[in-house]
């Protein structure tokens, strides 16, 4: 029974992946006409990316500042406290801020995408809108998707500005280095391809975590019970695709495309 | 018309819909009886294109609809009218943007065209100034009515009513089953009305059919089946825990 087991978990799995890809499948499909409305993606824009600003702002706040906490403490008598800035900077624009931004959007935005489609599915709202002659994906997916890849890269520069300031503020305030130093780190380590490259991945990371809670979303069933095991789901795909999307992203990124 | 042939429709592991065989013909109204789960909202489903059926077909004017592409399916529906058992209403939008919603996506009306006909259509369901507000602060009732001025908003030529009545008060019920009648002679709808609400299925029926087990088991006029034999359908009809049927 162990092999029957694993053997449908499996099939079970390659079976998601295909759907999965479908769907993809089908926003692209539905991607002109789908964008044509175009009040639904900028309100989708506002729940998504507007609606996000101060989570984001605050947890960015202190990743900086931890960050210039923990740099100071591992540079102790090895590394010049001029570099602060430049490892808060790049630290932050290649990872940090693309990443913790897609793991608490991906938590925040995929719920709540989840649960609202997965509402709409068990009260057949999707159905009406295919009773309608409505594409339920052109009408609903499309603009969700969109809207989070525009709004991912630009949720995430603005993780990485607040991250560098929090950062400052704790170098100038708590260990002794001055504006001046701080900025000096922050231009010698400033490189636009390592903002490409977060801003890269903030672009796919929408991508993920926007798919993630409209498929979870669509396949909901079962009421109220089933909404809430769609929105887990949908969370738990979405940050371990972000994890994983990261790891691979940056092997293409700074192995292949911006190696030098 | 609609001709049904030999429909079948499985679900987990329950035969729902076991052979149906049922004619609508053009102009005429059908109303659908069988107890609780015996799958008349599966069958109206299936009528849609919202379930795909394992075997059988559906011709609506000749033209088969089961396997149809999404986008031939899709201009078969727009002439439809469904009305859902539960209302199924957007609860993010308005009502006054739920019923005007058809009519954004697939006409070029403009706002005030809108604006006008939902106005309109919700009168004739019975509900006045009540565009601005959500379908949460709404009661069920009033919700199945705002569903039912949405499904009639683009003047179908079909309408399909899962139970329309339920849920109203009988003053309102008889609202509906005027409206059901009058869509019929005025702009000569072609209907199916699932319910459970005797009184409404003499009032808007031309013919009476029974579902059972997967199957039709009587068809005829509301008078016929009142002076039915048949044990089954008067049973039903009657309302009575002794009979074929068994409660459990
Ligand atoms: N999506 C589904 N998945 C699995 N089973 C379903 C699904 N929808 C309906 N069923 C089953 O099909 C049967 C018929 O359901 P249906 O909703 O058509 O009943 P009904 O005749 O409309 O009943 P009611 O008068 O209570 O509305 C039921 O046994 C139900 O459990
Ligand atoms: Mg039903």
């Amino acid at each position: 029974m162990p092999y029957e087991y694993a053997r449908r978990r499996v099939l079970g799995a390659i079976a998601e992946v295909g759907r999965i890809a479908m769907l993809i499948g089908e926003t692209f499909r539905m991607l002109v006409p789908g964008v044509s409305a175009f009040h639904l993606v900028v309100e989708q824009m506002n729940a998504i990316g507007v609606q996000s600003l101060i989570l984001v702002f605050i947890v960015s706040l202190f990743t900086g500042a931890v960050a210039a906490v923990q740099a100071a403490y591992q540079f102790a008598n090895t590394v010049p406290l001029k570099f602060i800035g430049t490892v808060i900077l790049r630290s932050t624009i290649i990872e940090l801020g693309p990443v913790l931004t897609a793991l608490i959007v991906g938590g925040r935005v995929g719920a709540s995408i989840a649960a609202e489609l997965g509402t709409m599915r068990v009260t057949e709202q999707v159905d009406a809108l295919e009773a309608m002659a409505i594409n339920p994906v052109r009408y609903l997916v499309v603009p969700r998707v969109v809207a989070a890849i525009i709004m991912l890269p630009v949720l995430s520069m603005i993780a990485n500005a607040v991250a560098i300031f929090g950062g400052y503020v704790v170098a100038v305030s708590s260990i002794g280095v001055s504006t001046h130093t701080y900025v000096l780190g922050l231009k010698q380590g400033f490189y636009m391809k390592d903002l490409y490259s977060g801003l890269i991945k903030a672009f796919f990371f929408g991508g993920f975590i926007s798919w993630m809670g409209c498929y979870y979303g669509f396949r909901t069933e079962g009421g109220a019970e089933g909404v809430g095991v769609a929105t887990t789901r949908a969370v738990v795909a979405s940050c371990v695709l972000v994890l994983i999307g990261d790891y691979v992203l940056a092997n293409v990124l700074f192995r292949f495309i911006f190696a030098s | 018309m609609i001709q049904i042939r030999g429909l079948k429709k499985r679900l987990g592991t329950k035969q729902v819909l076991d052979g149906v065989d049922l004619d609508i013909n053009k102009g005429e109204t059908v109303v659908i009886l069988g107890r609780s789960g015996t799958g008349k909202s599966v069958l109206l489903k299936n009528i849609i294109g919202l379930m795909q059926p394992d075997a059988g077909t559906i011709e609506v004017d000749g033209q088969d609809i089961v396997g149809l592409k999404e986008k031939d399916l899709n201009k078969v529906r727009i002439r439809f009218g469904l009305l859902f058992q539960g209302g199924a209403l957007f609860d993010s939008m308005t009502v006054g943007e739920n019923v005007g919603l058809p009519m954004r996506e697939h006409t070029k009306m403009s706002a005030a065209e809108i604006e006008k006909r939902v106005t309109e259509r919700l009168e004739w369901v019975g509900l006045k100034s009540v565009e601005q507000m959500k379908p949460a602060s709404l009661s069920g009732g009033m919700r199945k009515r705002v569903g039912l001025a949405r499904a009639i908003a683009m003047d179908p030529a079909y309408m399909l009513y899962d139970e329309p009545t339920t849920g109203l008060d009988p003053i309102m019920a008889d609202v509906i089953n005027r409206l059901i009648r009058s869509l019929q002679e005025r702009i000569g709808v072609t209907s199916i009305v699932v319910t459970h609400d005797m009184n409404s299925a003499y009032h808007v029926g031309d013919r009476l059919s029974m579902l059972n087990e997967g199957r039709v088991v009587f068809t005829g006029t509301p008078d016929e089946a009142r002076n039915t034999r048949d044990p089954l359908v008067k049973q039903f009809i009657e309302g009575s825990s002794d009979g074929p049927i068994k409660p459990l």
